[in-house]
């Protein structure tokens, strides 16, 4: 069954005209719009199903399609579609999970009046995250990556009136522009470097061969490596989108959306597309381990950063008290090991986790927002309680939503794929710190998934809400039953007996392992899933917390811990202090610069104009308008003087006619004038 | 004394009283006979120097006072239209209410 690799734009084109469509439908049209983006994204999952069937007949081609987008100078820049079973396996994992987010959506959004709009962006976003799979251009990748943040920042600030979703919705637009911007950077030195953004093109892409060992056979400052270089500006980039330390930050505050745009954002897209970027470069970023005598290799970045976050999220998750806040930070985790994988060489392992972790953390938000949808949208934990037995649906798939992300030992998908990552830390020769994060975080994920479902499902209800909860539609909860089945199924196509994952992604045959590889290992990990659901259930399931006022036992036996991993160990508060307040005091620098320097120069120079125009109004008044003032003063009295001549008294006039006359004989009849 | 100084003393008299007239009469229609007046002293004067003038022969000193009556007439005509004017307009021609032209 083939499928024309350049007819592979249909697959984010449909989401996309959805989209449009919905942005162009009025708000009471919620139906319609609705009905157009599940119908889109079902036709995106059957067209996604059959460029995966096409990826697995040749595992190990690369199809692309590229094509001349415009010609800067002599230079074409070229983009392409791209169809290999990596991006096969997120096509259909995108668009499955998109599909049962937006039938999800249907239900939870019943009562939003601005329905039509919520499903505008939903698609708008699957549609960015699908064509940010089948790029086969950094360039193309880069445009639905800045379309994937666009749509989380709208998003994320669905509920705009609320303060803190639009703060939210900002906060994450702006920290993950951070990454974009050097992501950016390194896009524009790789186009520089080996002058295309072609993934492939024959052998002249950027992840072929020679233009790989072009890139590691350059060195840039310090013996570090021109690949190294770039990969760590892209690597800046995934470390933004996916939520990575230090750039974590804004992924908790995300949660001020509605909980199916949580769901979409931890499983399908937003946080994937940085895991899924670092992975589409992987070459790139492994070029610099064939050179020997490197200072510092790509790859050991990955690997540290990851195993910092897989245990930073970890830790803060177990002391939060927001049901989706827990979830949140538990994602940030389960990237650190997603990211942890790709930077210890298992790229495979890391694409097996990221698929695993989109099955079941779609799940567990989705079932989050059941759980928020019948709570009246209480969702602190210590208020909710009791829900097992009125909400039956909800907790058996949450439960196997929990135990997949926890490690449950065989059955579940996430022990497989955690075993795999938890393998190649094993196996990695350069430190030992990614194994010991990863297994510090086994416990722990463990523990607080324990403890959340403890919190949110056992007990008696804290709350009038909790108490009144019902089970949701079924338009919410079968799309919980499918995730619950490939979350547990998904599992067994990546065990080490029967490898059929991996051999796919790597187009290789892999030889089937046993089960149980290194025993020591994994009897060590299942040992730490025990005790961490052990600890969990013995702190908060054995006796449930009775009321909401009751204090956590954690609080009660490390307060001082606990206040520190409740305050998310005050990394939030570093940045205000540290980069905030620079930020604040660079603005406040440039406002009295602006205020005091060039506002004080136009100051000036309108004084000056001012000045000029007293002086000229001075010298208008005082010199020529006295001078005329005075000049017709004196006129005006002259004249005043004279008109008291006129009496108007026609003998007045007369007598002086006369007394003229009179004087004029008398003076001629004495001589004068002769 | 002659014929002539006499008659030049009568017309400086007639004129002295004319211009009295005018400068002391409050009443238009009195001022205007002191005008008419002085004209005719200066008529007397016109036809004491013809005839006793070099050459009496010549009838110029009698046409002078022909135009000085025409004259003094069309004067009378337009003086007694003004004081008509002027008492329409003030209802009374006193003099001495007519100072609207004071400056």
């Amino acid at each position: 069954m083939g499928f024309p690799v350049d007819r592979l734009w249909l697959i984010p084109l449909l989401p996309l005209l959805a989209a449009g469509a919905g942005a162009l439908t009025p708000r009471r049209g919620r139906t319609f719009a609705a009905g157009v983006a599940i119908a889109a994204m079902t036709g995106a999952l059957l067209l996604s199903g059959r460029a995966l069937a096409a990826a697995l007949v040749d595992p190990a081609a690369h199809r692309y399609h590229n094509f001349t987008w415009f010609d800067v100078g002599t230079a074409p820049l070229r983009l392409g579609w791209l169809l290999d079973p990596l991006g096969a396996v997120m096509l259909v994992m995108v668009a499955l999970v998109g599909l049962l987010i937006f039938v999800f959506s249907l239900g939870y959004m019943r009562e939003d009046p601005n329905g039509a709009r919520f499903f505008c962006f939903l698609s708008l976003f699957a549609g960015a995250m699908l064509g940010l799979v089948v790029a086969n251009s950094l360039l193309l990748l880069f445009i639905c990556w800045e379309l994937v943040g666009l749509a989380s920042y709208l998003l994320i600030g669905f509920w705009f009136h609320r303060p803190e979703a639009a703060a939210a919705a900002k906060k994450a637009f702006l920290v993950t522009r951070i990454g974009d911007l050097a992501l950016l950077l390194g896009m524009v030195w790789l186009y520089h470097a080996s002058g295309t953004l072609l993934f492939y093109d024959g052998d002249a892409g950027c992840l072929a061969p020679p233009v790989l060992a072009a890139l590691a056979g350059h060195s840039v400052a310090g013996g570090l490596l021109l690949s190294t270089a770039i990969g760590l500006l892209l690597f800046a980039g995934a470390v933004g989108k996916s939520g990575q330390f230090p750039l974590h930050v804004w992924l908790p505050d995300a949660m001020e959306g509605p909980t199916p745009v949580s769901a979409l954002i931890h499983a399908a897209t937003m946080v994937a597309a940085g895991v899924f970027l670092v992975a589409r470069v992987y070459p790139l970023m492994a070029a610099d381990l064939a050179v020997a005598g490197v200072p510092l290799h790509a790859l050991t970045v990955v690997a540290v950063v990851g195993a910092i976050t897989a245990l930073l999220g970890a830790l803060v998750a177990v002391a939060q008290n927001d049901l989706k806040r827990v979830l949140a930070f538990s994602t940030i985790s389960q990237l650190g090991y997603m990211m942890l994988a790709l930077g210890v060489g298992a790229w495979t392992a890391a694409i097996f986790h990221l698929l695993a972790h989109a099955y079941f953390k779609a799940l567990l938000f989705l079932g989050a927002g059941s759980v928020i949808h019948a709570a009246h949208h209480e969702q602190d934990i210590r208020r909710l309680g009791g829900l097992a037995p009125r909400m039956k649906l909800t907790f058996a798939t949450f439960a196997v939503g929990m135990m997949a992300l926890a490690g449950v030992p065989f059955l579940f998908s996430g022990y497989w794929s955690k075993e795999a990552i938890l393998h190649a830390a094993l196996v990695w020769p350069v430190s030992a710190v990614p194994l010991g994060a990863g297994l510090a975080a086994v416990l722990l994920t463990a523990f607080y998934m324990t403890r959340l479902t403890a919190e949110v499902f056992f007990g008696p209800p804290r709350t009038d809400h909790a108490g009144g909860a019902r089970e949701s539609p079924a338009v919410m909860t079968v799309p919980l039953i499918v995730l619950a089945v490939f979350a547990t199924g998904l599992g067994f196509l990546g065990t080490p007996a029967w490898p059929w994952l991996q051999s796919m992604l790597t187009g290789e045959r892999l030889e089937s392992r046993p089960l149980v590889e290194h025993a020591g290992l994994t009897a060590l990990s299942v040992l730490l899933v025990g005790i961490g659901l052990g600890a969990g259930w013995w702190l908060y399931g054995r006796r449930p917390r009775a009321s909401q006022a009751a204090r956590d036992p954690l609080a009660v036996a490390v307060p001082r811990i606990w206040a520190a991993l409740a305050g998310r160990l005050g990394v939030d508060e570093i940045y205000a202090a540290t980069v905030g307040r620079l930020t604040r005091m660079a603005a406040t620098w440039a406002d009295g610069l602006d205020r005091w320097i060039w506002d004080g120069v136009v100051r000036s120079v309108a004084a000056l104009g001012r000045f000029a125009g007293l002086l000229g109004q001075q010298a208008d008044e005082d010199g020529l308008n006295a001078g005329f003032d005075g000049a017709s003063g004196h006129l005006r009295e002259t004249g005043r003087a004279y008109s008291r001549t006129q009496t108007g008294e026609a003998r007045s006039y007369l007598l002086v006619l006369a007394a003229g006359f009179a004087a004029l004989v008398l003076w001629l009849s004495w001589g004068g004038g002769r | 004394m002659s014929p002539l100084a006499i008659c030049l003393l009568i017309s400086c008299g007639l004129f002295g009283v004319g211009l009295a007239g005018a400068l002391c009469r409050g009443n238009a229609i009195l001022v205007l006979l002191g005008i008419e007046l002085m004209l005719n002293a200066a008529n007397l004067n016109f036809v004491a120097f013809w005839r006793f003038g070099p050459s009496p022969s010549t009838a110029t000193g009698v046409v002078f006072v022909l135009f000085g009556i025409a004259v003094a007439a069309a004067e009378a005509a337009v003086g007694l239209a003004l004081v008509i004017a002027l008492y329409r307009h003030q209802r009374s021609v006193r003099l001495a209410e007519a100072v609207r032209l004071r400056g």
